[in-house]
């Protein structure tokens, strides 16, 4: 690109705000590369499954479930679509379905640490005991009063996503379930 | 008050968004008597028993759902996709 009068400079969606640390707990900030909805066309979801494997080694998860390693992940994200998170996506990809960038719209965190599940219980309604929700599981559910995608990536580390202009008040909502959390630890 | 979305499983109530009468999947054909659109948009049973009504799944998966619910007793006794229950669906009581 040529050079401008103006330089823009972008801003990650929780600038500003994190990372934080509440006694066991962390929350930072994720900033995937790309992230796009990739949603199978009626009857395509075996040949997109195929295609996400070829060209970014990760299968099409099934519902409530998440694939991939590291930055690459396929993130169920709700009837008929999957999120891909991480690796620009391959055009084989679009001949089996739908492929919307969904890049600097969503904010993404990451919540680690012993207690993190108890601060996720706080917040959301969905049934997070270890045994339930593990490694792999994701969830469209409620955070507070926003609609929030939630993965376990470990026995205590979650990814939260919500959408962009939210990024405040979720920092906010985990940040005093943290706190809440931290105290009772005290007690 | 829980219901157990067929893609999610059992959720929380706040999740779900009503939307009313199933009975709007039962569209009548457009050339239809005008007593029988008059009965589609304005005319709903009130039973003392068992309902059929339309949910969303709003901050869950986003599907619609067409929920089999007692009026007396609150039981659930069906939950399934809208997708898969239009254009099987009369207007007839449950």
């Amino acid at each position: 690109m040529g050079k401008s009068a103006i330089e823009l400079i972008a801003k990650t969606p929780c600038a500003g705000l994190l990372p934080i640390e509440i006694g066991t707990v962390s929350l930072t900030e994720v900033v995937p590369d790309h992230m796009t909805i990739v949603a199978p066309y009626a009857g395509k979801d075996k040949e997109l499954s195929a295609a996400l494997k070829g060209a970014h080694g990760m299968v099409m998860p099934a519902a409530n479930r998440a694939t991939g390693k590291g930055a690459n992940r396929a993130i169920w994200f709700g009837q008929g679509q999957i999120l891909l998170s991480g690796p620009a996506p391959d055009a084989a990809l679009a001949r089996h379905g739908a492929v919307v960038d969904q890049s600097d719209g969503w904010a993404v965190v990451a919540l680690k640490g012993a207690g993190s599940r108890d601060v996720l219980a706080r917040l959301t309604p969905i049934d997070l005991r270890a045994g339930v929700f593990k490694n792999g599981h994701t969830a469209r559910t409620d955070l507070m009063h926003m609609m929030a995608s939630i993965t376990c990536l470990g026995a205590d580390e979650f990814r939260i996503m919500v959408f962009r202009g939210f990024a405040r008040t979720l920092v906010h909502d985990l940040e005093t379930a943290m706190q809440g959390v931290a105290v009772r630890a005290l007690a | 008050m829980r219901i157990k979305c067929p893609i999610c499983g059992a959720r929380d109530r706040r999740e779900f968004y009503y939307v009313g009468d199933a009975m709007a999947l039962a569209r009548p054909d457009a050339d239809a008597d005008a007593a029988v659109w008059d009965d589609y948009i304005h005319n709903r049973d009130n039973p003392a028993g068992m309902t059929r009504d339309l949910w969303y799944h709003e901050s869950g998966c986003s599907a619609w759902i067409v929920v089999t619910r007692s009026t007396v007793t609150h039981e659930i006794s069906k939950v399934e996709l809208a997708s898969k229950v239009a254009g099987k669906m009369t207007g007839a009581p449950v």
